[in-house]
Formats: structure tokens, sequence, C-alpha cells
């Protein structure tokens, strides 16, 4: 990263590749570009070509047709590769830690690079401790948890301090509380490295709290790029949308905090949330469409046991297939999926004035930077 | 018997029986020359075979996995024909030598040795390549890397093609001769001494034999278990 302001060409620039397994192609992108200190994710479903598409990236593997290019200079023969892979990190969703020490492991990335032996120990006592496996160096790398060792292959990967640092799916196969805290102290290291980064994921959680921009791979082809609220919140097509789709997305800061329940403003409205989040923390909630009720507005009190119930006005009214998608304007929009029927016996049209109301266990609190 | 054999035995090795000695230690060094030899080419070879996609590999594969099963009297046959003084390769005058005898352990060792490399090196994960890789390995350092990880593996093929050969008696009768202060070894000899109705000295060789084996099995073992456990 000698000039990031002054490098305007972009840092990866993928061009025409295709990879074809047994005739039938699993990847084709005419087009793809990384720009420096970015954190590019790449979503997708099973099967849609992430993994084929950060190997022709990082050049692990040789792309039918295309070139890749990073600043400006395409990597063309085996020595240009060479070079290219002594430049980069790559982190698997396998921590794939050698028979070796930790300590040996961690530093094998920059005996393969010819560092200084100083350099070596510095750096790899510098990323061990960043990652919280200082006291584990001397251990035999097969002896260490899951967790642990998934930190071991990311401080082998940061000690590199890579041009670019590539992920695949890294905490897909750890349990849910050691990813969590494993996700915190990676997201902190992004933010204070800012190295430019390309990671494939099929979480569309962690695309939305690490990225800069998302691309949708569907079928081997780029379905949308774009910033994870472009992505997220207004689908390229149907493919897109029902991969990506399953809730509203909203945007807010915790004001109160009591025994698990959060109080969020959001927008000028405040909602309950059940969450352990302290006040004062950038969060967004995820809260599934299914999981909103519309409501008419009733000349009786109606008692319900959902803690939010937000006034709004019908914005616009989609059927998708037996059911109808509902935007409630509540001064930020909210989307319902209610049934058809229910639709039409309540009249359901632009300007009706509803209740939109949803349980606080519905909504899911992630921490935002 | 099999007690006065087992007194006759550590007698003659407590004296240093010159005879003794010479026999061990032909066995020792040609067996161990074979055992090298293929391990120098059957590494990488097997490596290859494991590592490596390419047309024709699976005919090859069970070339290694025939070979593994190897009857050394067919060997023996072989390599005798080809050794034969007016065989094709009958102007090296090989035949009845050590050298010979080194040639046709070779054969012997050879595809068991390939065999377990194949297959020590096809139980690593194939994304380790990747990986290794990704770190900036070169293809060399790649396959030193690979090879190390298999370490464990690797030596049981040491332990594996060594016994084959030392135990083998059918190629190194053909192919040796059983020349005495020349040829002999120890299964030959063992033979030998069977035939002449020596037991006693039949059983002396034999214990010999086994502790030899015994002892290279159990250095090889220490280092296996060592770097396992470091």
């Amino acid at each position: 990263m000698s000039h990031p302001q002054t490098d305007l060409r972009p840092m990866i620039e993928a061009k025409d590749l295709s990879v074809s397994y047994g005739g039938q192609k699993v990847l084709d992108v005419p087009s793809l570009e990384v720009h420096h200190n970015e954190v590019f994710v790449i979503i997708g479903p099973n099967g849609s070509g992430k993994t084929t598409l950060l190997l022709c990236l990082t050049r692990l593997t040789s792309p039918q047709t295309g070139t890749v290019s990073y600043r400006g200079v395409p990597v063309l023969d085996n020595k240009a590769v060479l070079q290219l892979h002594r430049k980069l990190a790559v982190v698997f969703q396998e921590s794939l830690l050698l028979n070796t020490s930790v300590w040996d492991n961690v530093t094998l990335g920059l005996r393969l690079r010819n560092f200084s032996r100083d350099e070596v120990k510095a750096r790899a006592r510098k990323w061990l401790e960043r990652f919280g496996i200082a006291s584990l160096a001397r251990r035999q790398a097969r002896t260490l948890s899951s967790g642990e060792a998934k930190r071991a292959s990311l401080a082998r990967a940061f000690v590199l301090q890579p041009e670019v640092l590539f992920l695949d799916e890294p905490f897909t196969a750890l349990d849910s509380p050691t990813r969590q805290a494993l996700l915190e102290d990676f997201e902190s290291v992004l933010n204070e490295t800012r190295i430019t980064t390309v990671m494939v994921t099929h979480d569309r959680n962690e695309a939305l709290v690490l990225a800069d921009r998302v691309t949708v791979l569907m079928n081997g082809r780029i379905a949308q790029i774009g910033t994870p609220a472009e992505v997220f919140s207004s689908p390229a097509d149907e493919k897109v949308a029902s991969f990506v789709e399953a809730g509203n997305i909203l945007r807010g800061v915790v004001t109160a905090q009591d025994k698990g329940l959060a109080t969020i403003q959001v927008g000028s409205q405040s909602i309950d949330a059940s969450s352990e989040v302290v006040p004062g923390t950038d969060v967004i909630v995820l809260l599934p469409y299914d999981d909103v009720t519309i409501m008419l507005p009733s000349p009786e009190k109606v008692c319900s046991s959902a803690r939010n119930c937000l006034t709004g006005e019908v914005l616009k009214v989609f059927p998708i297939g037996s059911q109808v998608r509902v935007t409630v304007d509540c001064g930020f929009p909210i989307v319902a999926l209610v049934t058809r029927r229910s639709a039409e016996e309540m009249g359901l049209t632009k300007g009706t004035q509803v209740y939109a109301s949803f349980k606080a266990v519905s909504t899911r609190v992630i921490k935002r930077h | 018997m099999i007690f006065e054999g087992i007194k006759q035995a550590f007698w003659l090795l407590v004296h240093g029986d010159p005879q003794i000695i010479k026999i061990a230690s032909l066995s020792l060094l040609v067996s161990g020359a074979a055992t090298l030899l293929s391990l120098l080419v059957g590494i990488p070879a097997g490596s290859a075979l494991g590592l490596v996609r390419f047309p024709g590999r699976k005919f090859l594969v069970s070339l290694v996995n025939t070979g593994m099963g190897l009857p050394p009297v067919v060997v023996g046959l072989v390599v005798s024909i080809f050794l034969w003084r007016n065989g094709p390769l009958g102007i090296l005058h090989l035949l009845y030598t050590p050298s010979a005898m080194v040639i046709a352990q070779f054969i012997i060792s050879f595809p068991i040795v390939a065999g377990f490399t194949m297959a020590a090196t096809q139980q690593l994960d194939p994304k380790l390549s990747l990986q290794i890789l990704s770190l900036g390995a070169s293809r060399v350092q790649l396959v030193w890397l690979l090879l190390k990880e298999a370490r464990l593996p690797l030596l049981a093929a040491i332990m594996a093609g060594f016994g084959a050969v030392i135990s083998e008696v059918g190629a190194s009768m053909m192919v040796g001769g059983n020349i005495f202060g020349q040829t002999r070894v120890l299964t030959t000899a063992i033979v030998g001494e069977n035939s002449k109705g020596d037991f006693s000295y039949a059983i002396a060789l034999s214990v010999i034999l086994l502790a030899l084996v015994f002892l290279v099995n159990f250095v090889l073992t220490l280092v296996q278990q060592r770097s396992k456990s470091r």
C-alpha cells in the first residue's frame, strides 16, 4: 500500500473471467473491480461460484479465460503468480494449520517471503498478541480448539501485512459464541489496518457489518454490486431479493437498556428490542418481514403483548404470489408480509393509516462499528 | 533346541564371530542401499501420483499397488534373466554380486515406498496446497512442506520398504547365489543352514535377523513418535 491516495488504478481488476467444469460454466464475470482499502464482500448461495471467483482473483487457480490485474499490471506467467502470492494473504474456511507449533505456522509465510529473523519475530509477536493467542505460541497446532486455530490462521495472514487479504467463509465452521467473539476482534483489526479485503460469505449479517461494497453472485454471474444498504434494501431482481431479503434493516442508537430489553431510537421513533447492548451504541436492527403485523386503527383500545406498535401510512402494496408486501412509512419504511386475503379484507392501499406491530423478541440487534 | 539356538546366537554375537558379522553387515548394507535407492526414487514418484492429476495416473497407481505385492522370486527370476551372462545386461557381469541383490531388492521395495508415499500425500487436505501456495511457496517449497506434513506416514514407508527387503530371501538367493563371503546374507544363510540340518545355527541367525529388524524399526518408531508428540 505505497500510495493509496495517488494510485488511481483499482487494486484488483478482473476482465472476462470464466471457468467451466465439464462443459458447464461455473463462473462468468465480464468485469470486476476492487478498490484500494475497501472491504469487498462476495455473497451468494452455495454453488454460486463464490470460492471459484476468489481462487481466480488470487490466481490460486487459473481462469480458463480472462485476466486479473493488480494495480493495473496483469498477472500473466507463473513467475508473476508467485510474486503475486507473496503480496497476498488468504484465509480459508478450514484453519489449514500445518502439523507443527503455532509459532512455526504463524511465521511460515514470512519465512517463505524471506523476511529477516528480527522482522519475523517482531511481527509474529505483535499479531499473536493482537489475536489473543500469544500464550499458545509454543503449542502444537493440532492441539488447539477450532476457535484458537482460526485465530492462528488469521494471525498467519495478518503478519504478512498483505496488500490484499482474501477470506473464504472464515467464520462459517465456528460455533456461535466463538464466532461472535472472533468476528468482533476481526472487525476491529480490519478497521485499524484498512487492508484491502475480499471476503466470501453466505452470511448476510457478516456482509452488513463488514462490507463497504457487496456483490451478489448467482449461478456464476454477478447479479448486483453496491453498498450493503443498496443491495439489501433494493435488490436488483427477484433472485437477489429472495437470497438477500429476509427482513427490514433499521439503523439506530440504543438509548436505554433494562434487563435485556433495549430501547433503540430509529429515526423519530423509538422501538424496543431484545438485546444486551449498552446505551450509546450504534446498532442495526434486523426485523423479519413475517414478524410484522399490520393493524387498522380502531376506536376500542387494542391490547397486545407486542412491545412495538408504530403508526404509519401505507406507502406501497406489492403482491408476491399468495402474499402481499406492504411497505409502511413510520418515519422510516417498514415492510410487512401479509396474506393477500388479509390485505383485501383490510382494504390496504396506498395512503391507508395503519399500525405496524412487532415483538421485541422478533428483532435481532447487531452492533455497528 | 530353540533355547540352544538362542544361546548360540548370544555366544556368536558376544564373541563377535567374524562370519556372522560379515553376513549381518552385508544384509544391512544391501538392504540399506536398496531402501535408500527406493526412497530416492519412490518418494518423488509417490508424491507425484498422490498430488498431481495427469492422464494415465490411474494406470500407474494400479501398477504401483500391484508392485506392492510383487513376489520376490518373480523379481529374482526377471533380474536373473536380465543379468544372465548372455542376457540383455549380461555385459555388466553383475549376476551373483551384491549389486545384483541391491537391484532386485530395489525393485521389491520401490513400489512399497511409492505406494505408502502416495497414500500419505493423498490423505492431506487438497486445500492445504492452496494455503501453502498462498503463503508464498514456490512449487519446490510446496512439495517439501507437504512431505514434511506427511512425515509420520512417510516413516512408515521407510519401515515397510526396509522390512520387505531385509526379510526377503527368494530374489537374493537367485541373483546373489548365497556365495559364502560374497553374497551370503542372513536370510539366505538361514535357508542354507536349515537345509543342512544345522537348526541351532539357523535359529541363531534368525534371532540376529529379528533383532536387526527390530532395532531399525525401533529407532524409526522413536523418531516417528517423537515428532508426533513434540
